[in-house]
């Protein structure tokens, strides 16, 4: 009896020893493999450091403001160091990103904040330590919390989707769905806002049959589209956050055989998006343009960072009116234009 | 020879015992962490940028602090995450609509507490997997949350509810209150589990529920306590979440549960139950914190943090489940 349970426990520490020193050998290969890791020690060599933060690194188009923001980073010769929320809406992880930036002593901050106002406080930090604030993509609010901004005027690009479905729509009676991205997001409310003006109707008008969150996802707006169709078969012109809702809703539209019945139309400018304009699936999209809005943002840093010299104000970085069934008097150019100045 | 080979063994064998406390493992991680990167990098070893650490730790580290009371009874809470914002919006929307701060805080706080008391409900007495009630509390609150606010986020003004983001000046680095807030609540709760009966009822309960039940721990009601308090602690998140960031957002939070799960596995927490200190969770929480400062420091692709982290979680299960095979 006395044997066994002494001889238990020593074969158990073994084996927990072991386990323990694997553990810790895993753990040292680790903290070694980080100092070999590409941009390892980056931060150190006295040179210009960009910082951005986007919203979420799933997004293809933050992807692409991102590459676009490294790749001119890397033609100017200055570091890049690039953060993004955990998910949409991820505010708590893009403050704790602004502030590690502000401790690696970065000279300027690209920032597209997921949330307008939660990001007042950090930014009000940085600016007063001497760095440079650009909100990309996205405006604060009060927008003048950053430097400045270098973005779409979303109102705008939703104006010109709302004007190309009126013109699309002629004479016909409207009942119209709209798929909206996701509740209180500002540029979600002012693309929305922007159609209502270019289709020229109110909020709460009749025409205006139903609505959904999409979140801007496929299956989303897939889902959403299926649902306010059985509910209203009238529907005849369909408004959409971008192309995945988009893209989404047109799945729902040729299982209910209407595809010839619904104006379907949106805003982004991705290449899928783009492709989507192509294939007749949807009529219409707004380009919006990230790389412009990223090398601008870089460039500014590095211009602040020799001369001293900071932008201000609202920078629009425009939107096109991508379609290839244009309309006279409404600006626009064909998806192949688009297919070669798309993002993502 | 022969003398002095088994005079070096208990030596030895005290070491492994030692280094097979949970917490320790965990431990030299970290501390491998931060030598590895104040070695390299110019700026974290600063007072300033250690501040911060702990400071992008409160939320998530308060949140663990439930989690772990959950999980050391073989539970999970999904909801952690969510009954924090929906404290955040209530108090919030509370106070902007001109009610008393701390009626507001205090009424936040208890609707927390009344979640984990439905929650703890569901898992005592109607024994349903705290897995499947804790989703469907996630979706309930995260609905309600958003139902309430009406889908927006909006500043908090009030002074009160963000003043756990205030702070007094330590060695040119700031201490903010919720960073005190959050280790108070690791000692008050480090006490609860290791000096008091009901500590041991919770650990009894995660072995072996029918050994403790059959040694007199009521289990029920020791299960109800374990989730009414752990959202009470979300409900005390939800004030340093606004004390951290002064603004209430419905969509905020989102992948804190399984956060907090990984602070409190990489902590060596056993998900089984039973095993696994309060201490563990708050290296694990400062694990996870430490690498997403460090790595962006050192200007490495953010993606790496997750990766690593992923590597670190399994390490911390398999070592678990090593340590558990011996004890079979």
């Amino acid at each position: 009896m006395h044997l066994r349970v002494g001889a238990l426990p020593a074969a158990g520490q073994r084996l927990r020893r072991r386990a323990i020193r694997l553990g810790l050998l895993a753990g040292c290969a680790l903290a070694l493999g980080l100092g070999g890791m590409p941009g390892a020690r980056a931060a150190q060599g006295g040179k210009i450091i960009v910082g951005l933060v986007t919203k979420t690194e799933v997004n293809p188009y933050f992807v692409k403001l991102r590459q676009a923001a490294a790749a001119e980073a890397k033609k100017r010769g200055v570091t890049l160091i690039a953060r993004a929320g955990k998910f949409d809406g991820d505010n708590e992880g893009q403050v704790a990103a602004v502030e590690d930036l502000i401790s690696a002593g970065v000279k300027g901050i690209l920032i597209t904040p997921n949330n307008s106002t939660g990001m007042l406080g950090v930014i009000k930090k940085a600016r007063d330590k001497g760095i440079l604030v650009i909100a990309l993509d996205t405006a604060t609010e009060p927008p003048d919390a950053v430097d400045a901004t270098l973005a779409t005027n979303n109102f705008e690009a939703g104006v010109l989707q709302g004007e190309y479905a009126k013109h699309a729509m002629g004479s016909k009676t409207p009942h119209l769905a709209m798929l909206d991205g996701t509740p209180g997001g500002s540029v979600d409310n002012q693309r929305h806002d922007g159609y209502l003006k270019g289709f020229g109707i109110k909020e709460g008008d009749p025409a205006i049959v139903g609505r959904v969150d999409t979140h801007g996802a496929l299956d989303q707006g897939q889902t959403g589209m299926e649902n306010l169709l059985s509910a209203h078969p009238d529907i005849n012109v369909v408004y959409t956050i971008n192309e995945p809702a988009a893209e989404g809703a047109y799945a729902a539209i040729r299982s209910a055989g209407k595809t010839k019945s619904i104006l379907l139309t949106s805003i982004d400018g991705g290449c899928l998006g783009v492709k989507y304009v192509k294939a007749h699936e949807i009529a219409a999209t707004v380009m919006q343009f990230p790389k412009i809005m990223a090398t601008r943002g870089v460039d500014d840093v590095v211009e602040y960072a020799k001369t001293g010299k900071k932008p201000s104000g609202f920078i629009d970085t425009g939107a096109m009116l991508i379609t290839d069934h244009p309309f006279p008097g409404l600006p626009s150019k064909n998806s192949s234009w688009g297919l070669k100045n798309c993002w993502g | 020879m022969s003398v002095t080979l088994p005079a070096r063994e208990p030596a030895l064998r005290s070491i492994g015992r030692r280094l097979a406390t949970p917490q320790l493992g965990p431990l030299l991680v970290l501390i491998g962490f931060l030598l590895v990167f104040s070695l390299t990098t110019a700026t974290f070893w600063r007072a300033g940028n250690l501040s911060l650490i702990a400071q992008q730790s409160v939320i998530l580290g308060t949140l663990a602090i439930g989690q772990t009371l959950v999980i050391l009874t073989a539970g999970i809470d999904l909801a952690n995450g969510g009954i924090a914002v929906l404290g955040t919006i209530v108090a919030g929307r509370l106070a902007d609509d001109g009610a008393n701060a701390w009626l507001a805080l205090a009424l936040a706080i208890v609707l927390c507490t009344l979640v984990g008391l439905v929650a703890g409900g569901f898992v005592a007495k109607l024994r349903l997997p705290p897995f499947i009630v804790t989703l469907g509390l996630l979706g309930i609150v995260t609905a309600a949350t958003r139902l309430y606010s009406m889908g927006g986020a909006f500043p908090v003004t009030d002074p009160l509810l963000g003043w756990t983001g205030n702070g007094f000046n330590l060695g040119g680095a700031t201490i903010t209150y919720g960073v005190v807030f959050m280790f108070g609540l690791y000692a008050i709760v480090w006490y609860m589990l290791t000096q008091t009966a009901w500590g041991r009822h919770v650990y009894a309960i995660g072995n072996n529920v029918e050994a403790a039940r059959l040694v007199g721990v009521r289990v029920p009601a020791t299960l109800l306590s374990v989730y009414t308090f752990a959202a009470f602690l979300y409900g005390l998140a939800a004030w340093l979440a606004l004390g951290r960031i002064p603004n209430a957002d419905p969509n905020a939070l989102q992948t804190a549960n399984l956060e907090s799960i990984t602070a409190v596995v990489i902590g060596g927490t056993s998900l089984f139950g039973g095993r696994g200190s309060l201490l563990g969770t708050l290296v694990g929480t400062l694990i996870i914190a430490v690498l997403r400062n460090g790595l962006t420091l050192e200007g490495i692709d953010p993606l790496w943090q997750d990766l690593i982290t992923g590597v670190l979680v399994i390490s911390a299960v398999a070592l678990d489940q090593i340590s558990r095979g011996k004890s079979r």
